[in-house]
């Protein structure tokens, strides 16, 4: 049995997810739109907590809060469920199928067997959706992906009740209701504002301070860690910033994509200006990875090196911190 | 980042088969989505931690071998796992799986636990006893 669904390929999972449910159900959300509704950009190191024994940093909401606040915000309704025991999630599944409705659904990395083996991390929080059963396959369109794939009953097991931090617990997901009409204009100025507020928040690790927090840190790495682990951390660092999922620049370009679109729904011209803006700092968002990359490629950097890479990060702090005010002010 | 600049790198995406979607600006300045088949930066970084992932398991095998720690964490690192993962898999407290690290106590587990274990690795309880050297 297979659902008549059409797979778009996004950036990144949540909020392709978010935007492929829409699409299915008549409302044409673009992917920026609803990461920036939804209030996706964000920086902020998360200290104590390290992955592949390396210090985490994310260039974005925790997983699930996208989709949450994208929901409330526009008012549709969404139906959650998490489950302690695989056999009533498959059936909740099998169920949801039989009756038409394609399910997002969270899952874990590790065992997603059509990923490359080298992105196959214990990372809990991707998203896809399921649209159909073929036999024992699920059919599977995972937005990071081309086109769409499928997985067995086990293999699909396996990654709902993946274990570690972010457990998904089979957790599945899928709209209810939805508005008469979809108001986008006061969601898009929550979303902003939101935004603006977490990214100049007082709070040492969080948005603009954090960006400052992480370039002091890169400066002590060398000489407290050994080279060797603080180019570790950098290329972790970069990671973060560039993996699958961004868009480039983390996530500053779907960013500004949600600007432009947002400025021409609104009619509001510094919006758009400050799209071109956002563009600018996602540019050195890139450079700074690049100059990172040189450091831990050659593996042979002085301490100045990563004053450097520090120093650029200071900088993109300084300017996102003045965007962001500008930004506050424009909507 | 401009349309002809989203990098066309060759990087690990090829062995699946996928491109990744990147935003990027247009000639008039309109945003696009355009594929790209990898970014040297992240190719290297990514290489880098498959590295020293490959560097713990080495390590891990060596002390299995000279009998320092239990074969339960060299399957641990070869499945890229930490202690609180490995933990939270196998249903112990981090304080029990690290105690099974020792080989005297790893010896002495009984088959239920040695299975919970091998279960997890997606091994027989003989291989998880005798790794291959």
């Amino acid at each position: 049995m297979e659902i008549d669904f059409t797979h778009h390929q996004s950036a990144h999972c949540e909020n392709g997810v978010v935007s492929n449910l829409m699409k299915h159900n008549g409302f044409s959300v673009s992917e920026p739109m609803v990461f920036g509704i939804g209030s996706g950009l964000l920086f902020c190191y998360i200290p104590l907590l390290k992955v592949n024994h390396a210090p985490v940093i994310t260039y974005r909401a925790l997983p699930g809060h996208i989709f949450k606040k994208f929901a409330k915000r526009t008012g549709v309704k969404m139906k959650r469920e998490k489950f302690s025991n695989p056999k009533e999630a498959k059936a909740r599944l099998d169920e949801n199928l039989e009756k038409n409705n394609p399910v997002g659904l969270q899952v874990g990395v590790y065992n997603l067997v059509y990923f490359p083996d080298e992105y196959r991390f214990h990372f809990n929080a991707h998203n896809m959706v399921v649209y159909g059963k073929e036999g024992n396959r699920y059919l599977i369109s995972d937005p990071v992906m081309e086109n769409v794939t499928s997985l067995s009953d086990k293999e699909l097991e396996k990654v709902r009740f993946a274990k570690g931090a972010f457990a998904p617990k089979g957790h599945m997901y899928y709209p209810i209701a939805f508005p008469e009409k979809l108001e986008l204009e006061k969601a898009i100025v929550k979303g902003i504002k939101d935004t603006c507020k977490a990214m100049l928040a007082p709070v040492s690790f969080v948005g603009v301070r954090g960006i400052h927090k992480i370039a002091g840190l890169i400066r002590k790495w060398p000489k407290q860690k050994g080279i060797k682990t603080a180019n570790h951390y950098l290329g972790q660092v970069v990671r973060m910033q560039e993996e699958i999922g961004t868009g480039g620049g983390g996530f500053r370009y779907i960013y500004a994509a949600f600007l432009q679109e947002a400025g021409k729904l609104l009619v509001n011209e510094k919006l758009i200006e400050l799209s071109k803006e956002m563009t600018e700092i996602g540019d050195l968002w890139r450079d700074f990875a690049l100059e990172a990359s040189r450091i831990y490629k050659n593996r042979s950097a002085q301490t100045d090196s990563y004053n450097k890479v520090a120093d650029q990060l200071d900088r993109i702090a300084d300017l996102e911190k003045v965007f962001f005010k500008k930004l506050k002010k424009a909507i | 980042m401009k349309k002809k600049e989203v990098p066309q790198d060759k990087s690990n995406l090829e062995s699946a088969n996928f491109r990744e979607l990147c935003y990027a600006v247009d000639e008039n300045g309109e945003y696009i989505t355009e594929n790209s088949s990898g970014w040297e930066p992240k190719t290297v970084a990514l290489n880098n931690a498959i590295e020293e992932i490959n560097e713990r398991i080495e390590d891990a095998k060596k002390r299995v071998i000279a009998g320092e720690t239990s074969p339960i964490e060299y399957y641990m690192e070869l499945h890229k796992m930490d202690v609180g993962i490995l933990a939270s898999y196998v249903g112990f407290w981090q304080w029990k799986v690290k105690r099974h690290f020792k080989p005297s106590v790893f010896k002495k587990l009984s088959d239920k636990k040695l299975s919970k274990y091998a279960e997890v690795f997606e091994i027989s309880i003989n291989e998880l006893q005798n790794i291959s050297k």
